[in-house]
């Protein structure tokens, strides 16, 4: 009997199976089957028995309460979006602007990029955010007090020169509110600023020189060559600047508690589902109105 | 003789003012904002350094600003003491270092797989990779720590032992299982990147190999991990920092082992101190021996990884 022999592409997509058939059991036992099984749970209440727990279908009677009777969803949720909407924008052209600045060749360059990636590092845990203000409401009397009353005053002088000169105080409470909180933002732009300088990097060199030659000033050729080399990469960091800011905010900390604290599993799952959905349509949105912009060279 | 006007036009052209005016304008706009950023960046650290040493007297003490005055190591006793630290750390970086080999494993295996072992439905298996980024980690917790609670390879042990699956709680298996798998800590960023970095690497290294009588396998060890030494210094880098400071997945698992993260949210509980200034002055110390050893370990990796960053060459 002759059987066919495999071609390449066969052997090496039998290769592919063998080599993520970690990934795709990982898939089906952690992520698509409790997935599922979430959904399952938010539309029913969870009693734990001897031995295991009870599943009792209830039908959507954890969402409504969700909107009717719970005192800090709403509100939590409301919050949370608005600090996303508010901080997104600021985490990408702060990244961009600090990956142009550590793309430029000066002295003490390895140095100023050490300690940007510092944030990575320091800061992407929630405790230690936590920490922070926790020390600064309760140490501030001894220590932090200097620094707290020149910082609002700066932003004070800041905010009345802008209303004077015109801008609208909606603009002005936006950048005063982004200069207050640069700490927060920088230390959680450190990963977007790693992927717009890696971006930067594969501009090719050629591009620049031609423009040059051409007459174009460092800022013309920033928004016309730079600007549009990295809008994929914009695309990549709004995704994961939006995943990075809701993961570690609010409505977690209540979506835990309601599960481990209150025990109410069936309405912690609702919780989540909602928070999935806003998520999901904030990402839905804001990708479908900058993809239409994004530029691809090739 | 030239004309004065020749002399000026001779002098613009030789030392160009504007241009220079303007690139020195630029210098020092541009060395008063890194060093601006970086002030921002390192304060916090140096403040926390500062406090670290101080003793209880020099807390009320308005003179004290930077250096202490009774300069003292009692805080980090009492913190150590207070949040275990020794079996802390080292369950930590048991959890960090397996953790990290071996989703660094699985993760290159897969990434490999979709960039140049297609097989049917690996675009749908990628686009669900990408999804797992995006769904919060929330929505699936109660499903995934009823998973581990009663855990059960698809009714295998139940069908073996009779018992109603094996408690994983509280033991480092979930950690395990779920880096070999690839489903732990931000895994699909990992595979994205690696993915991105693997079809970054020309066709004909590959097919040269192949020619040469390599095996996928071999082409695999051989040709495209040596190739990919900038990604791996990169995740390596996030992989291990990341599960170190989770404190997420790991309050979710471990109930009564304690790691550095939860033991330090646990810490403030513990102290019984009636000062609230001294207890977050604790505390404070608590969140630098917590971050201590990255630091020291950032210090001698931050060459390796400023230079692979570029080298990763991560595209949207």
């Amino acid at each position: 009997m002759f059987k066919k022999p495999m071609t390449l592409k066969q052997k090496n997509a039998w290769y592919g199976v063998l080599f993520a058939s970690p990934l795709i059991f990982g898939m089906i036992m952690l992520f698509i089957l409790p997935l599922i099984q979430s959904f399952r749970y938010s539309l029913s209440s969870l009693d734990m028995v001897e031995g295991g727990f009870e599943v009792n279908y209830e039908g959507f009677a954890n969402y409504t309460s969700l909107f009717t009777d719970n005192p800090d969803f709403p509100r939590t949720l409301v919050e949370s979006v608005v600090t996303m909407v508010v901080n997104v924008p600021l985490i990408i052209i702060f990244s961009l602007f600090a990956a142009v600045l550590l793309n430029q060749k000066f002295r003490g360059r390895p140095f100023a990029r050490a300690v940007f990636f510092l944030p990575v590092i320091l800061a992407s845990s929630a405790i230690a955010n936590m920490d922070i203000s926790s020390f600064v409401g309760g140490g501030a009397i001894g220590t932090g007090n200097g620094e707290e009353g020149s910082g609002v005053l700066q932003s004070f002088e800041l905010s009345e020169m802008m209303l004077e000169s015109g801008l609208s105080p909606v603009i002005v409470d936006y950048i005063t509110g982004a200069v207050d909180r640069i700490y927060e933002i920088i230390s959680s732009s450190g990963v977007q600023i790693l992927i717009f300088l890696a971006g930067l990097q594969s501009i090719s060199p050629s591009l620049y020189e031609a423009s040059k030659i051409e007459g174009a000033t460092g800022y013309e050729s920033f928004w016309k060559i730079t600007f549009p080399m990295v809008t994929p990469l914009i695309l990549t960091n709004l995704v994961y600047s939006i995943t990075d800011t809701f993961s570690s905010n609010q409505i977690n900390l209540l979506i835990s508690e309601t599960a481990f604290q209150v025990f109410d599993f069936g309405l912690s799952a609702a919780m989540s589902w909602v928070f999935f959905l806003c998520v999901g349509l904030i990402l839905a949105i804001s990708v479908g109105l900058i993809s239409r912009k994004v530029f691809y060279y090739d | 003789m030239k004309s004065p006007a020749a002399y000026a036009d001779l002098f613009v052209r030789r030392y160009n003012p504007v241009d220079r005016t303007k690139g020195l304008v630029w210098t020092v706009i541009r060395t008063v904002l890194v060093l601006g950023f970086c002030f921002v960046i390192l304060f916090p650290l140096f403040l926390r350094i500062s406090i670290a040493f101080r003793s209880k007297v020099d807390i009320y003490d308005p003179t004290v600003l930077w250096i202490p005055r009774h300069f003292t190591l009692e805080n980090f006793k009492i913190a150590m003491e207070a949040s275990n630290y020794f079996t802390a750390f080292l369950h930590t970086v048991y959890i960090s270092s397996s953790t990290t080999i071996i989703q660094m494993a699985s993760c290159t295996l897969a990434a490999y797989a979709f960039a140049r072992l297609r097989f049917k439905g690996s675009g749908i298996l990628f686009i669900l990779v990408i999804f797992t980024i995006v769904v919060p980690p929330q929505t699936i917790m109660i499903p995934l720590y009823l998973t581990y609670r009663y855990f059960d390879l698809f009714g295998l042990i139940q069908l073996f032992t009779g018992k109603k699956g094996l408690n994983l709680i509280d033991t480092f298996w979930p950690f395990i299982i779920s880096a070999g798998t690839a489903m732990g800590l931000k895994n699909g960023l990992y595979i994205y990147i690696f993915r991105q970095f693997f079809r970054g690497i020309p066709k004909e290294v590959e097919e040269a190999a192949l020619v040469d009588g390599a095996g996928v396998l071999r082409t695999f060890f051989r040709i495209m991990l040596p190739n990919a030494v900038p990604a791996i210094i990169t995740v390596l880098l996030f992989s291990f920092v990341w599960q170190w400071n989770d404190s997420y997945y790991v309050s979710l698992f471990l109930k009564q082992v304690k790691v550095l993260s939860t033991s330090l949210m646990d810490m403030g509980v513990g102290l019984k101190e009636p000062d609230p200034v001294y207890t977050s002055m604790l505390l404070n110390t608590g969140v630098l021996l917590t971050i201590a050893p990255l630091l020291v370990m950032y210090l001698f990796v931050q060459r390796y990884f400023v230079e692979s960053v570029e080298r990763t060459g991560i595209t949207g």
